[in-house]
């Protein structure tokens, strides 16, 4: 049954335009205008038309170098995220028991990480992975390999990822849970009547019937992934080095660190859109394959 | 015929019943360790909490040698930093009342009825559940400075609406859809005016999208930082931002950090609770 039209549901819609005008389209508009002008202090803007925009986007520049090594890290962190999130989280849904006391347990305990403020899940992994007074960094100095997240790159780096696969691969997992709820009991029945494995009965019955959630967990993990800012900001400050420093980290730098407003607006702007069009695509995809679907 | 091969499917019967038995323990063993990696680190933090600065800095104990509630009442006596849970608590509470308020309207006429733009507006919507925080940080720090609300717990309510928002109409929109439009024309049939309607009707029909909603504004208030610390200086300081300063004032005091860091799981633990049998459906979104 298609919705009926009538423009006066609008009026519903109101309150919350009114709100998010306030508070994202006034900001959204300040940035804009930073990002075409230049100042000298005092309050004082001059017009600088795309001059920041053309320094972002050339490599060869102080800035637009600084801001493609930022990407190309906020990137590489964003696909390693979701390549192992979204595999571990898919295996842990499959284990997860189906009925009993056991879920709501489980279910609870798996949600746990994902309500620590973000601060503190850095700080739980700068603790915890401290060669000095943390398990984790202890443990494996005491394995003889020496790993030290505030000099090394690479243990920074190991670090980093592992804290957001213990933060985030909770969301993946019950997302796929409720795909897999929603599976009817037929559906295995039948299967089992057919002698069908455990793969065959993964490939084609749970992966297809699991597919809208997968898709809503691929786009929040690669948003809230491509704009993670807190919890390496609190391990590694964005070291060693520049060597964990993402777009945010280096955004917030250069616009509340060095005030420098033109600069951050345009490299505001280019971020907006990357992650925007990122969304849009995947958004209309997968709405048109629903509708197709629903046909 | 029969006879024949029914002594024969016994032995074949026995086999994948042991196979069952093994491949009913694997899940179990990947769940366990899966909630093993999760819970260590949340137990060092806890453990490192009812520790002395002393035994934490001498030497790595798996639990505390002398248990010691010292850092949590000194959290508890300390007004800079208890004061900062109330002013948490306040923005995060703010935050969602106002989200919920505002999207249950919007996400009924989203579900409902088709009007002019109305998948732009929806894109529009979600299109500021995906801007990074760090792009509005500066521009917050601004316009509410402008408007007088910089250091309140509003600033950071209204701040946070630019994510939650979003996701309230989502989350509503998905659990609304669920609901039969039979029952808005019965209702209108019978004589219901709409506001009557929505409050007694249908509102408790989606309850467990607008609790579900409530959970998902907590929960993206209660971790947030970046905004949070920026709006903030002396009177509305949150707990996370009073958090990181501490730290980097006064070197590093790991049992009061540990303790505080505790403190702040406990109400993300109990909000979980109220939600635990929505929590699955909730976190697809209500589309499932």
């Amino acid at each position: 049954m298609a919705k009926p039209r009538d423009d006066r549901a609008w009026l519903l819609v109101l309150p919350v335009l009114a709100l998010v005008a306030f508070s994202a389209l006034i900001p959204v508009m300040t940035v804009v205008n930073y990002s075409v002008q230049d100042t000298f202090g005092n309050n004082q803007f001059f017009w600088n038309g795309t001059a920041w925009f053309k320094e972002l986007l050339d490599p060869s520049t102080d800035l637009g170098g600084r801001f493609f090594d930022a990407l190309w890290r906020t990137l590489l962190f964003s696909g390693l995220c979701l390549l192992i999130e979204i595999p571990l989280g898919i295996a842990v849904a499959l284990c997860l028991p189906r009925k009993g006391w056991g879920v709501a347990a489980s279910l609870v305990t798996l949600a746990l990480p994902l309500l620590i403020p973000w601060n503190v899940v850095g700080t739980i992994w700068q603790v915890f992975a401290r060669g000095d007074i943390g398990l984790l960094g202890a443990a494996v100095n005491g394995l003889g390999i020496d790993y030290n997240y505030a000099r090394d790159p690479l243990a920074a780096w190991i670090t980093v990822v592992a804290m957001d696969v213990w933060h985030w691969t909770s969301l993946v997992v019950l997302l796929c849970y409720a795909g897999l709820r929603a599976i009817p009991d037929a559906y295995y029945q039948a299967a089992k009547v057919d002698g069908a494995g455990a793969w065959a009965v993964f490939r084609a019955i749970q992966l297809p019937k699991m597919q809208r959630v997968l898709t809503i967990a691929v786009l929040l993990r690669f948003m809230d992934s491509f704009m993670i800012y807190t919890e390496p900001f609190v391990v590694t400050g964005g070291g060693p080095g520049n060597a964990t420093t993402f777009l945010s980290i280096d955004l917030v730098k250069i616009a509340l660190g060095q005030f420098d407003l033109g600069k951050a607006a345009a490299m505001s702007i280019v971020y907006n859109l990357i992650i925007l069009t990122v969304c849009w695509v995947f958004y209309a995809t997968t709405t048109r394959g629903q509708s197709e679907a629903s046909r | 015929m029969s006879d024949l091969a029914v002594p024969a499917a016994i032995p074949a019967a026995r086999a994948p019943a042991r196979r069952l038995a093994a491949s009913a323990l694997a899940p179990r063993v990947v769940l366990g360790l899966y909630i093993l990696f999760l819970l260590t680190p949340i137990y060092w933090l806890v453990n490192m909490s009812l520790k002395t600065n002393l035994e934490i800095s001498t030497g790595m104990t798996l639990w505390p040698q002398n248990p010691t509630l010292e850092n949590y009442r000194r959290i508890f006596t300390d007004a800079s930093w208890y004061s900062g849970y109330i002013n948490s608590l306040t923005f995060v509470l703010l935050n969602s009342a106002i989200s919920l308020a505002v999207a249950l309207p919007a996400a009924y006429a989203f579900s409902r009825y088709r009007f002019l733009g109305d998948k732009h507006l929806f894109f529009w919507l979600l299109s500021n559940r995906m801007a990074p925080p760090a792009v509005f940080a500066l521009p917050f720090f601004q316009l509410y400075s402008a408007v007088g609300l910089f250091d309140t717990p509003w600033a950071v309510a209204l701040a946070h609406c630019v994510f939650n928002i979003p996701l309230a109409v989502w989350i509503l929109e998905g659990f609304m859809s669920g609901v039969p439009r039979e029952i808005d024309e019965t209702a209108a049939i019978d004589g219901w005016s709409f506001p009557a309607f929505f409050v007694r009707i249908f509102m408790p029909l989606v309850a467990g999208g607008i609790g579900v909603a409530a959970f998902f504004c907590f929960m993206f208030s209660w971790v947030e930082l970046l905004l949070a610390r920026t709006l903030t200086t002396v009177d509305a300081k949150p707990i996370v931002a009073t958090m990181t300063r501490t730290v980097s004032a006064a070197g590093m005091d790991w049992g009061l950090l540990a303790a505080a860091g505790t403190l702040t799981i406990i109400p993300g633990a109990i909000v979980i609770w109220f939600v635990r049998n929505h929590i699955a459906r909730g976190f697809a979104l209500g589309r499932v």
